[in-house]
């Protein structure tokens, strides 16, 4: 080996602490990259192998019923390519030991055929046998929660009659890869479930046979699905069609895409943030550890080594360290990545199979951007010391200049002892030094609190959704709007408190060109259980005759404000178009809505005192015994309880915020680390010699350490707040990153975040402080009276 | 052993823990050294650095420690300024034996009783002249002022000039005044004009002759440089290990009449 190859190792093993430190703040920001992306590529391919092997719809469409004859019509419209026709059904669910109300959907399965289009993936079991018309198919996340397996029994309510099922299958649909229940916010896999059986048997039980329900379409490639999506309304409105929709609006894949979206905007944000610090951090240190090798440069180059060797042995001395990160970095990535994925599929995304996917490109962009600000760090730094004489270099430099600070020109000066200038000083003599320092803490700081930020944002997002704005314990709706005599019977039920109809209507709401799919709920305007909330979030009146709608439809989908005539497309009946002013604006958190006074909607429907379903509030300790009670109406057709949905969503997101926590503490503490122990161990090569003199002078261990460690706690107390203020506005870019029609997190930092921030930084601070406190204990103080450096 | 080494009789170490804190009068046993040996062991290899040191120093006087590159002389300062242990053998400085002192007894034995002027000055770059001796008499117990102590070494003028806006000889006065500043027993000096050329290593060393003279500083100077003993009251010769000679100056030269 070459001597100056060995001359590498050795000064790499010399300082292997700060190597180390270097080595983990770039692995941090490595890991981070690696998991960010590869789980985003990992669900990308996943999801993109499962919708094409289980030849998941381009456009779908419910309808009221059309016979089956209309089916080679729709198929007859050009750029088709398949069509499926299906009969789908609301009904109500029972599956022994569980109490609570379970809705679900039906869909009929062809009999004796595979389906064309969303076809099913199998985890148990196998398809339904046509002349068997108990059998049916449920799906995963509905049979892994109430541990059902084919041969188990439960019950459906279908068309108001019980029918006893038998489990035949356990399956997975690209349809449905993200469950959620119609009208509800959160899944949840106990009280939902998708379920399956043969078309003849649905048929007869439904009231469907010869006809359909519900269709979907796959498309030509090429074909503009707009184009077919208009034919197909033109065909089935005659049908009760509630308009066609595309793959991009159908809900479980746009609310993967959301989530992936998501995704990606952490696996751009955080990587950036650290990869940034991590090569700020390399940059600085490497070019003070290079300038500490200032003589040893000077020595290489009296030898007659080339700058350009001198310049090859220092990025080869760097590399290393990189490379150390990087590896660690993809290493670990690799392993949250898979984590990761794994969290997702277990509670986000029910795709069959995980196609865990590390591209070569994530590890080339990481170890890019390390090299890249590690080498530039380096050769700033040795092409400052190649260009002194060796005659130079080998001198020491001359002391530097120092000044009075401004604290002490202002007059402070008398209050502060000579260590405490000296820690003044140091920090105003190398300001941008002081600065990175400051600045790397506060990232961390920062990061840790936008690790946190999310469960205090979805806690506020609940508090305000279910306890402000919809407060009742139960919402029914029923098979079709009904009288409101439904809910005089609702009202004389035991254990149901109160009760307030609402009528809702699907829509699509047009201004301009803007348009969006939804619903409008017509509520009661002075409603107790069911509220809009204005931006204050004190609940507001809805006027008469006009539509409120929420701020994210009204301001970034619409383009509305107060005042603006809304075109209202109903989707019901004979679908009539009406114009209705928007009168105002509500704040939610949680989808979009359109609102009215029922009775105002009622009008605009042309219809009488119409109701859709029921909100309603529950004696305590009655809730079984109504949901017992509504399961046997036939007219009710689903029940969702807000406090169930709550409780689940909560142990859904509990994986979730514990692995980001887990990561967050992990990589904030790294840099934390990182860049507190290295600026101590920097100050220490560095004044090493004044500190050992200072100590042969009769200073205590304690107080020199005071000079060093005050320095940097002085620095880590400045960087705290500064640290909140880079959390609030990174939470801040996560807030404008996640704005969609499903949610808007709310920019809500809680007070024990902001403490879990400042703890890891002052935990991290501490522990590089101990380790440099032991090596003050080490000082060589006989070496400080001969030796110049 | 030669006449002059016994200013104080052998074994006569002061016993009386009452005279900790008060000055030494001169031709009082300051510094009592017996049977010292150091070995260095440099992995496998022991080097001996002292071979056993018989010595004592006595108030007042200035000693120069005269001998080539290795001939033990740090590392006998070092060990009388209680940065070193030695090997075996016995140190006492006036009733306090230093061999099996703990670190803090040590730190806080040089905090009060030792000055210390090293070879490059080593100055704290951020704090100004006053300050650097101010940094030492803020933990001293009864020190002089800053001010006082750098007038003493001709420094008066520069009192709030950073290390980087002094000559090296400037430097040296400040360290000198930095080191006296807590009047110390003991003024210990590594070599003190050896970064220096003659010019300025004269007016360094009149700053220490003025400070032996004027505050009775028992002042031990380190110095491979013949020509400086003659401004030593004793000058103790090392060569491997051993004292090789101790000899008094019958008349003493002042500094300034120094040429090397």
């Amino acid at each position: 080996m070459r001597a100056l190859d060995l001359k590498l190792f050795r000064d790499l093993w010399g300082m292997r602490g700060q190597v180390l430190a270097i080595a983990a703040v770039i692995m941090g920001g490595v890991a981070t990259l690696v998991m960010s992306l590869s789980t985003y590529d990992s669900l990308v391919i996943t999801r993109d192998r499962f919708y094409r092997d289980y030849r998941f719809a381009d456009a779908f469409v419910n309808l009221k019923r059309a016979p089956e004859s209309v089916a080679a019509r729709l198929a007859a419209i050009p750029g088709v390519e398949r069509v499926e026709t299906r009969v789908r059904a609301g009904v109500k669910l029972e599956v022994e030991g569980f109490s609570d109300p379970i809705t679900g959907l039906l869909f009929s399965l062809p009999d004796g055929a595979e389906p064309l289009l969303n076809t099913l993936h199998f985890k148990r079991g196998r398809w339904v046998q046509p002349d068997n018309a108990d059998e049916v198919v449920v799906s995963d996340t509905f049979a892994d929660a109430h541990r059902l397996n084919p041969g188990d029994k439960l019950s459906a309510i279908i068309n108001g009659k019980r029918k006893a099922l038998t489990i035949v299958g356990v399956a997975v649909s690209p349809e449905y890869v993200y469950q959620i229940a119609p009208g509800s916010m959160f899944p949840d896999f106990k009280r939902y479930g998708v379920l399956w059986m043969g078309r003849n048997a649905l048929g007869a039980a439904y009231g469907m046979q010869g006809a359909f329900n519900n269709a979907t379409l796959s498309l030509i490639p090429g074909t503009p699905v707009q184009d077919v999506i208009d034919r197909v309304d033109a065909l089935l409105g005659t049908y009760g069609g509630t308009g066609a929709y595309a793959r991009k609006d159908q809900f479980s894949n746009r609310f993967i895409n959301e989530e992936l979206n998501q995704l990606q905007i952490m696996a751009t944000i955080f990587p950036a943030i650290f990869l940034g610090v991590a090569a700020f951090l390399l940059n600085v240190v490497v070019g003070r550890l290079v300038a500490l090798q200032r003589e040893q440069i000077a020595i290489l180059k009296a030898f007659g080594y080339s700058s350009l060797a001198i310049g090859g042995h220092y990025v080869k001395l760097v590399m290393l360290v990189v490379l150390l990160g990087v590896a660690g970095g993809v290493a670990l990535g690799a392993w949250f990545g898979q984590g990761l994925s794994n969290v997702y599929m277990e509670t986000t995304f029910r795709f069959p199979y995980l196609d865990y996917r590390l591209e070569a490109g994530v590890m080339l962009i990481a170890l890019a951007v390390s090299a890249v600000a590690a080498v530039s760090g380096t050769l700033f730094a040795v092409n400052r010391a190649i260009r002194l004489t060796p005659a130079e270099g080998m001198r020491a430099e001359t002391p530097a200049l120092y000044r009075t600070t401004v604290f002490e020109r202002i007059g402070l000066q008398r209050w502060l002892t000579q260590p405490s200038r000296m820690i003044l000083r140091n920090i105003e003599r190398r300001p941008v030094k002081s600065l990175f320092t400051v600045f790397g803490i506060a990232c961390a700081c920062g990061l840790m609190m936008v690790g946190n930020y999310q469960k205090g944002a979805i806690d506020f997002m609940v508090d305000v959704q279910f306890r402000q704005a919809s407060r009742e314990d139960l919402a029914v709706t029923f098979i079709e709007p009904t009288g409101s005599r439904a809910l005089h019977e609702l009202q004389a039920m035991p254990g149901i408190r109160h009760v307030e109809g609402f009528r809702d209507v699907p829509a699509i709401l047009r201004y301009q060109h803007y348009s969006y799919r939804s619903a409008i709920y017509g509520i009661q305007p002075a409603g107790e259980l069911h509220r809009s909330l204005n931006a204050a979030l004190k609940p507001i009146r809805i006027p008469p005759d006009g539509v409120v709608l929420t701020d994210h439809l009204a301001r970034e989908i619409l383009h509305v404000e107060p005042g603006d005539m809304l075109t209202i497309e109903i989707l019901e009946g004979n679908r009539p178009v009406r114009q209705v002013p928007v009168l105002g604006i509500t704040k939610q958190y949680l989808g979009v809505s359109a609102y009215m006074q029922q009775d105002s909607l009622n009008a605009l429907l042309r219809e009488g005192n119409v109701v859709s379903g029921a909100y309603l509030a529950l004696d305590p300790g009655m809730e079984s015994a109504v949901y017992a009670e509504l399961h046997e109406r036939p007219r009710v057709l689903g029940m969702i309880a807000n406090a169930a949905a709550i409780k689940s969503f909560y142990a859904t997101i509990g994986e979730f915020v514990l692995f980001y926590n887990m990561v967050a503490s992990l990589l904030a503490g790294s840099i934390g680390f990182g860049v507190v122990y290295n600026s101590a161990r920097l100050a220490l090569s560095e004044r090493g010699r004044e500190l050992a003199s200072l100590r042969v002078l009769g200073f205590t261990h304690g107080e020199i350490a005071y000079i060093l460690l005050g320095e940097l706690a002085l620095l880590t107390l400045i960087a705290i707040p500064l640290g909140f203020l880079v959390g609030v506005g990174l939470c801040g870019i996560l807030v404008l990153a996640f704005k969609n029609d499903l949610y808007r997190l709310p920019l809500i930092i809680e007070p024990s975040n902001y403490a879990l921030g400042a703890t890891v930084v002052v935990i991290s601070a501490l522990v590089s402080g101990l380790l440099v406190w032991y090596r003050l204990g080490r000082l060589d103080l006989v070496a400080v009276l001969k030796t110049r450096e | 052993m030669d006449e002059a080494s016994s200013s104080c009789a052998a074994g006569a170490v002061p016993a009386a823990s009452d005279r900790v804190h008060e000055p030494a009068v001169a031709g009082d046993c300051v510094f009592s050294a017996r049977g010292l040996t150091k070995v260095y062991r440099m992995g496998e290899v022991e080097v001996p650095a002292l071979r056993g040191i018989d010595l004592e120093l006595t108030a007042g006087e200035l000693v120069v420690l005269l001998g080539p590159s290795g001939s033990g002389k740090s590392t006998l300062l070092n060990i009388l300024g209680g940065l070193d242990t030695p090997t075996s053998g016995e140190v006492w400085y006036l009733d306090h034996q230093l061999t099996g002192a703990t670190e803090q007894d040590l730190t806080r034995f040089r905090r009060e009783h030792v000055g210390f002027v090293f070879q490059f000055y080593n100055l704290i770059p951020s704090l100004t002249a006053r300050e650097n001796v101010a940094a030492v008499t803020e933990i001293a117990e009864a020190p002089m002022r800053p001010e006082e102590a750098l007038a003493m070494v001709g420094l008066g003028e520069r009192l709030d000039h950073f290390p980087a806006q002094m000559s090296g000889g400037e430097q040296q006065r400040v360290a000198i005044a930095r080191a006296i500043a807590k009047n110390p027993a003991v003024l210990l000096c590594d070599e003190p004009t050896g970064a220096l050329d003659s010019q300025t290593g004269v007016v360094v060393l009149e700053a220490l002759e003025k400070v032996n003279q004027t505050l009775g500083t028992l002042t031990v100077l380190i110095t491979h440089n013949a020509g400086i003993a003659a401004m030593a009251n004793r000058v103790i010769r090392l060569s491997d290990g051993h004292i090789v000679d101790i000899r008094a100056n019958a008349t003493r030269k002042a500094a300034r009449e120094l040429i090397w």
